[in-house]
């Protein structure tokens, strides 16, 4: 398989970075501060404002290795592509498949339905981990919550169209955001969940749920770009002008699973506090500079854990799945298999 | 001397890189996955490849004993429809003799010297000779092993040469077929011969998936 390789966080203000033989170099206000090798790198993505070298850009695009530049919140600025990537015959039918929605339909159910069931499975996992040190109340909450997320998945299977999968999915969103705060044991006069607010994140735990789900669109984005993709036109989102649809919808099915559970877990286990965040004048919450390299770090050890995937059968790091699901789609629209297998976890 | 009219642009966007012989006889799949797909696979085995070609096509012409060697030759055959690059020509008095460098050892199928006899085709077409011999030599054995281009080798190149093509042009790419051979693939990870040769209904499985 496949080998899971590194992504380098660059966070620091003033980083620059450049190329030295086969490796990667760190500098900081002209001093070193980190050196990689190449081949160990699968990533590089740079928050900030630092500059990279076009001696590195270059090698960077050859390696295969992707250079992303974000903004501290984790919004997309820019990315270095090299003349390899883009595979015009996949781009074609991509879009022949989405501008005809009753072929990308069995697509789109796989996305939806993965996505409610790994909702649920998360709730499961909650009731397992959590369920005896729960109010009464609050666990029948979440066992009707999984009960209707575990009929939804399956009607979202054989749903008819796209349109009805995007209110079936929006309704399913709405299921299980009304019960997330309830499994957060953590502290809750610091971590209150008050429903899902994006432009701007209202409360921490929409801070650090919109970070990871930044995080996530980055790797989905560059595991779409690494097989050929076009990032930005999907299939269940429609296009909209810097808006990577296909990206969202890759990232959908994954989101319970590498984002969700592992805010739940930085909470819960008490990784994070309320000096991790800070709050603007206008109520808007962000992660602080120790708590994003908190959470940068517990994402990169997150991405190592060993599963095994649904379909392949195989065990990989759960940082791979991403790819696999890009890799999978594009054996879809090639014709080797009949319909994408979306990732379902249990 | 006039130059020679330029060929028609059409023929040479229609030449196939010589190295897809090769990954064809290896495995079709394979070869329409870097050809047809261009995915990208550089995995040990082709870094360490790329590597001997580089110190081979370092060097500079030289010449000892009447016979001139060429690195890096560039070769196109409009007939075969086939371009690419040799690693070395050496010319004994006027003849090509083209000797190609492999990593590892001489192999059961004929997928290298398919790979040769393509480039003596080229310098066939290209100097309007007929090249008889050339030789392949193994890094792991370090042997030379002279291939002699003989009626059926001939065929089989030109064979091989037209399927290619065909199979590149038709921008398809056949199913997996799972075999021995698929351990040395570097594109296995991404080809998944064990899943994908006989793949499961997909809507079957997901609701399979789906049922608790
Ligand atoms: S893994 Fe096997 S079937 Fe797939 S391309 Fe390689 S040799 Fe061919």
């Amino acid at each position: 398989m496949r080998r899971h390789l590194n992504t380098i966080y660059v966070t620091s203000e003033g980083a620059w970075l450049r190329k030295d033989g086969a490796n990667i170099v760190v500098e900081v206000d002209g001093s070193e501060r980190g050196r990689a090798p190449m081949h160990m790198i699968g990533g590089i993505v740079c928050f900030s404002r630092p500059g990279a070298s076009p001696a590195l850009m270059a090698a960077c695009a050859e390696a295969g290795i992707t250079l992303s530049f974000l903004s501290p919140e984790g919004k997309f600025l820019a990315r270095v592509e090299g003349p390899r990537s883009g595979n015009v015959l996949l781009r074609r039918t991509q879009y022949r498949l989405a501008d005809d929605p009753g072929h990308a339909l069995s697509i789109v159910q796989g996305i939806v339905a993965a996505k409610t069931a790994n909702q649920r499975t998360v709730l499961r996992r909650a009731l397992r981990d959590h369920g005896d040190r729960m109010s009464d109340t609050a666990r029948a909450a979440i066992e009707a919550a999984e009960q209707r997320l575990f009929h939804s998945a399956r009607r979202a299977s054989v749903a008819g169209d796209v349109a009805t999968l995007r209110g079936m999915e929006g309704e399913a969103a709405l299921t299980y955001f009304n019960v997330f705060d309830t499994m957060i044991q953590g502290d809750k006069s610091v971590f209150r969940f008050n429903g899902r607010s994006r432009r701007p994140p209202l409360d921490r735990v929409n801070a650090l749920l919109s970070f990871l789900y930044a995080m996530l669109g980055h790797d989905c984005r560059s595991a779409l770009e690494s097989v050929g993709f076009d990032p930005q036109v999907g299939f269940l989102h429609a296009d909209r002008p810097g808006r990577a649809g296909l990206a969202l919808d890759l990232m959908e099915e994954m989101r319970p699973v590498l984002a969700d559970r592992l805010a739940l877990t930085l909470i819960n286990r008490g990784q994070l506090k309320a000096r991790d965040f800070v709050v603007d004048d206008g109520g808007a919450v962000s992660l602080a500079d120790e708590g994003r390299k908190a959470v940068l770090v517990a994402w990169q050890e997150r991405k190592k854990r060993e599963l095994r995937h649904p379909f392949l059968g195989e065990n990989m790091a759960l940082g791979l799945v991403p790819h696999v699901q890009a890799l999978l789609l594009s054996r879809h629209l090639r014709g080797d298999i009949d319909g994408y297998p979306p990732f379902i976890w249990k | 001397m006039t130059a020679p009219p330029p060929p028609d642009p059409a023929a040479e966007d229609a030449l196939v890189p010589l190295s897809a012989l090769q990954h064809y006889l290896f495995c079709p799949r394979q070869c329409a996955l870097i050809h047809v797909e261009r995915i990208w696979a550089e995995d040990g085995a082709t870094a360490e490849g790329r590597l001997l070609h580089e110190r081979v096509d370092g060097g500079k012409p030289d010449r000892r004993q009447g016979v001139r060697v060429v690195r890096g030759l560039t070769l196109r055959s409009f007939a075969l429809g086939l371009s690419g690059k040799a690693d070395v020509v050496e010319f004994r008095g006027g003849v090509a003799y083209p000797i190609e460098y492999k990593r590892g050892r001489p192999k059961s199928h004929r997928a290298d010297e398919v790979q040769l006899c393509a480039q003596a085709l080229c310098l066939e077409e290209m100097f309007g000779t007929t090249i008889p011999e050339g030789a392949l030599f193994y890094g792991q054995t370090k042997k030379h092993q002279r291939i002699v281009f003989d009626a059926e080798l001939r065929r089989l190149t030109k064979d091989v040469a037209a399927e290619t093509r065909a199979m590149i042009a038709g921008a398809l790419t056949p199913q997996p077929r799972a075999m021995p051979a698929c351990r040395h693939c570097s594109l296995f990870s991404h080809c998944q011969p064990e899943r994908l040769e006989k793949p499961p209904v997909i809507r079957r499985w997901l609701a399979g998936q789906l049922a608790d």
